[in-house]
């Protein structure tokens, strides 16, 4: 009784698969570790932002059965990549290729870093030469209210 | 009838916020003591009038009022009170009532506890965060009203996303929120700054402490997000670079940049304007966050209702103040005269490495975010940017942060030798290289990220450590104790900090590295080995919940032969919103955490089941409640306690100058 009721939730709700099948799982572990390597930068295209290997979704669960084929018939991990790509477009690398505009992206950070340094080592330098300042003189207003504090 | 009151109040709150925006600007451009003095009240009263607006929801939601359109989508007679609660901002309306709540708070805080500012600064001070309310306040009436009413209510709601029905996530938003808005009086502090021409040790005295409670906020509530994800989601994992996180990101990382560089502006009177963009660009950023969240102009797995036209009023907001901050910058930076002077090396050079590290850390991850946006616009490619992109271009700055941190962190203010900090940190830096190499030996898979990993975050734990020691100086083992005990809270706050920073550093790459997966086909009674566990699914079952139906599996952990727990992964199902939530049995300890979720049941009678043992995990959260820690040690320094605590007698709104 009540496996039947559970059986019943599940053929109700339980339509979501949770990530990786044990049925997808590939004999050689060499060849399934490969796998979860390149599903891990391939993105499911349904989903907001998830990678094939976390989704839960149905085209999820084809693609990684996919890629495991390719594998299996000795395609290298780039060429099983170029593959998916070819069909599904650049939109499903979440590790955008360095080509082309994206070279900004990719450049972006290492530029920034070696742009702050630059103008840091420079104000660094200027600081490091600079006589100290002489102290100046405390205005009236300003002399009036330290008066004040130090009545307080 | 109390949820119009709630409504009315609102409005009322927001003509609070134009006439404090307005008058005491005014005030003190004038240095007209009375219209300066109006600030005060009108802070406090906008405060209680947003808190009588906010109970007033919170109020329709305890009762499940479902005439209000918002309590029917979001709530439901059966959900349980704390779930009632924190379903006010469980929602995008609600959530912005919290928000404008928590600004008006911190405005409050300013006018009650401020009172030895000086009358010109904090009726500025006060003037701004006023204008960022009313534009909050706006933006909440305008756009996303909370208090509209329906013509036939229902006879029940629509209940609660079940994934937010969890105490960890009634928690998050609330801190994140304070965290956000704390940032708003970093920001408010330094558009008045610029207005006054003027910024001083004492300036910066005020702001640091705001600055490292909103950090503080925001790590804790940074932290209760990726733990929530951790045990929620089902494959334990902690952080996704998914743009809602890194929304909440970029604000930390700049937060933690502008709480060191305000110790430079307030010791040393050095780095002032820098000091100043940067609160600019902080709270920026928390505006380009709310952005990302409510606009849904990138995609996120964190769904909020969506609205182009609540985007454009955020991006108008974004850009009024961000953008009139940043000219305001241009056209008065140069007033903001540098006075201390130092050598190459010192204390002030290495906090310039650590605020350049950080913000180029904040950039990366910004551009990571928005990228797809951009090159969709500018340049016709549809692409995404993910997580592998982000740890290869993010991970090298925290790495180059963690090796350069022990040492800058003991170097001397003004002028120091390298050679000085370099011997006493031996020690720390053997003990790190020794264990890296251990990890190194004993490892089963050889990958270079465990080792090093351990390495740098044993150097930072050490080079904390190496810090406080060095600090007692030399002498007799009393003597050198009764230095220790003497040394102020900021520096304790340090040390603990720093010391929390490696730990993270060092549990993240553990987690990484040395993770074991297990996913298979469970049968009832069938033991099965992962790693050194031993794993019997011994029965699954039905148990009912308050508002959903559980299944519940039973599995027995054994190590050795002997029994080590027997843990309850969930499936819940919320028959309301009809959708599943997976609660991971996990048995946490300190050096691992085995984590077991149950999934589908198959035809032969077996039962998807996924294992993770996962090694050093907690000592992520642990470090991240260090940093806050640390913060909050350092917050409550006597420095900061005599300066904004002591409040004699309120100095009556007389001008100074």
């Amino acid at each position: 009784m009540k496996m039947r009721a559970l059986a019943l939730i599940i053929a109700l709700f339980g339509s979501t698969a949770w990530a990786v099948q044990p049925d997808e799982i590939l004999g050689d572990a060499d060849l399934e570790a490969r796998a979860r390597e390149i599903s891990k930068d391939l993105r499911c295209l349904v989903c907001r932002n998830e990678s094939i290997d976390e989704s839960n979704a149905e085209l999820a669960r084809d693609l990684r059965i996919l890629v495991r084929e390719r594998l299996v018939d000795g395609d290298s991990n780039d060429a099983v990549i170029d593959f998916v790509v070819d069909r599904y477009g650049e939109y499903v690398l979440l590790r955008p290729k360095t080509g082309g505009s994206n070279v900004v992206l990719w450049a972006a950070g290492p530029l920034a870093f070696l742009f702050a340094l630059i103008i840091a080592g420079t104000y660094v330098r200027r600081r490091s030469r600079v006589l100290p300042p002489v102290e100046k003189e405390l205005s009236e207003a300003e002399q009036s209210r330290l008066d004040k504090i130090l009545r307080e | 009838m109390i949820v119009e009151l709630g409504h009315f109040a609102l409005i009322l709150a927001a003509v609070t916020a134009l006439v404090q925006a307005v008058v005491p600007l005014i005030g003190a451009h004038k240095r007209w003591p009375g219209w300066m003095s109006v600030a005060e009240p009108a802070a406090g009263l906008q405060f209680l009038l947003t808190a009588f607006s906010f109970a007033a929801l919170t109020y329709a939601f305890i009762t499940s009022d479902f005439s209000v359109r918002l309590v029917t989508s979001n709530s439901h007679t059966l959900k349980p009170m704390l779930y009632k609660i924190s379903g006010v901002w469980g929602n995008h309306e609600g959530s912005m009532l919290l928000w404008v709540l928590i600004l008006t708070l911190f405005g409050a805080c300013l006018a009650w506890f401020g009172g030895n500012l000086p009358p010109s600064l904090r009726a500025r001070a006060l003037a701004v965060q006023a204008a960022v309310g009313l534009a909050f306040f706006g933006f909440v009436l305008f756009t996303s009203n909370p208090f509209l009413r329906i013509g036939v209510p229902p006879f029940n709601g629509s209940g609660l996303n079940p994934l937010l029905q969890d105490p960890g996530l009634a928690l998050h938003p609330p801190f994140l929120y304070l965290g956000y808005v704390g940032l708003s009086m970093a920001f408010s502090f330094a558009i008045a700054a610029l207005i006054e021409g003027r910024v001083d040790a004492a300036w910066a005295r005020w702001v640091r402490p705001w600055t490292l409670a909103a950090w503080i906020f925001l790590t804790i509530g940074i932290a209760l997000g990726s733990w929530w994800a951790y045990y929620e989601l089902g494959w334990g994992g902690f952080w996704f670079w998914d743009p809602v996180e890194n929304a909440s990101f970029m604000p930390w990382l700049l937060a933690a940049a502008l709480v060191h560089s305000a110790i430079v502006v307030e010791k040393r009177e050095s780095l002032k304007s820098w000091t100043i963009l940067l609160a600019i660009l902080a709270f920026g950023f928390s505006l380009i966050g709310t952005f990302i969240v409510r606009s849904g102009v990138i995609t996120s797995v964190h769904a909020f209702a969506n609205d182009p036209e609540r985007g454009i009023f955020i991006l108008g907001i974004l850009a009024f103040f961000t953008g009139g901050g940043l000219t305001l910058f241009a056209a008065r930076a140069s007033a903001m005269e540098a006075k201390g002077v130092f050598g190459i090396i010192s204390r002030e050079s290495a906090l310039v490495l650590n605020n350049i590290i950080l913000a180029v850390s904040c950039f990366v991850v910004f551009i990571g975010t928005i990228w797809p946006l951009v090159s969709e616009i500018f340049f016709v490619r549809k692409l995404s940017v993910g997580a592998p992109f982000f740890n290869m271009a993010f991970t090298p700055f925290m790495v180059m942060l963690g090796a350069v941190l022990p040492i800058g962190a003991m170097l001397s203010w003004k002028r120091a030798k390298l050679t000085k900090v370099i011997w006493p940190l031996m020690p720390a830096l053997g003990l790190a290289i020794l264990i890296g190499a251990l990890a190194w030996t004993f490892q089963t898979q050889r990958t270079i990220l465990g080792p090093v990993g351990l390495m740098l975050g044993a150097w930072l734990f050490f080079g904390a450590l190496t810090d406080v020691v060095h600090r007692t100086g030399r002498g007799a083992v009393g003597l050198r104790y009764t230095r220790l005990t003497r040394m102020p809270r900021a520096d304790w706050g340090k040390t603990t900090a720093h010391a929390g920073f490696g730990i993270t550093i060092l549990s993240i790459s553990g987690l990484m590295a040395w993770e074991i997966e297990d996913i298979r086909v469970a049968y009832k009674g069938q033991p099965y080995l992962v790693g050194e566990y031993e794993l019997t699914l011994e029965d699954v079952r039905e148990v009912p919940g308050p508002n959903y139906m559980s299944t519940m599996g039973d599995v027995r952990v054994r190590k050795d032969g002997k029994n080590v727990t027997t843990l309850h992964p969930e499936k819940r199902i919320f028959p309301v919103s009809g959708m599943p939530t997976t609660e991971a049995g996990i048995d946490y300890r300190l050096m691992r955490d085995v984590y077991v979720v149950v999934g589908e049941a198959q035809v032969d009678g077996g039962f998807t089941v996924r294992t993770y043992i996962k090694p050093l995990t907690n000592w992520i959260w642990i470090g991240c409640g260090l940093m806050s820690l640390g913060g909050l040690l350092s917050l409550s320094d006597r420095r900061y306690r005599v300066a904004a605590g002591a409040r004699k007698k309120p100095t009556n709104g007389v001008p100074a100058e």
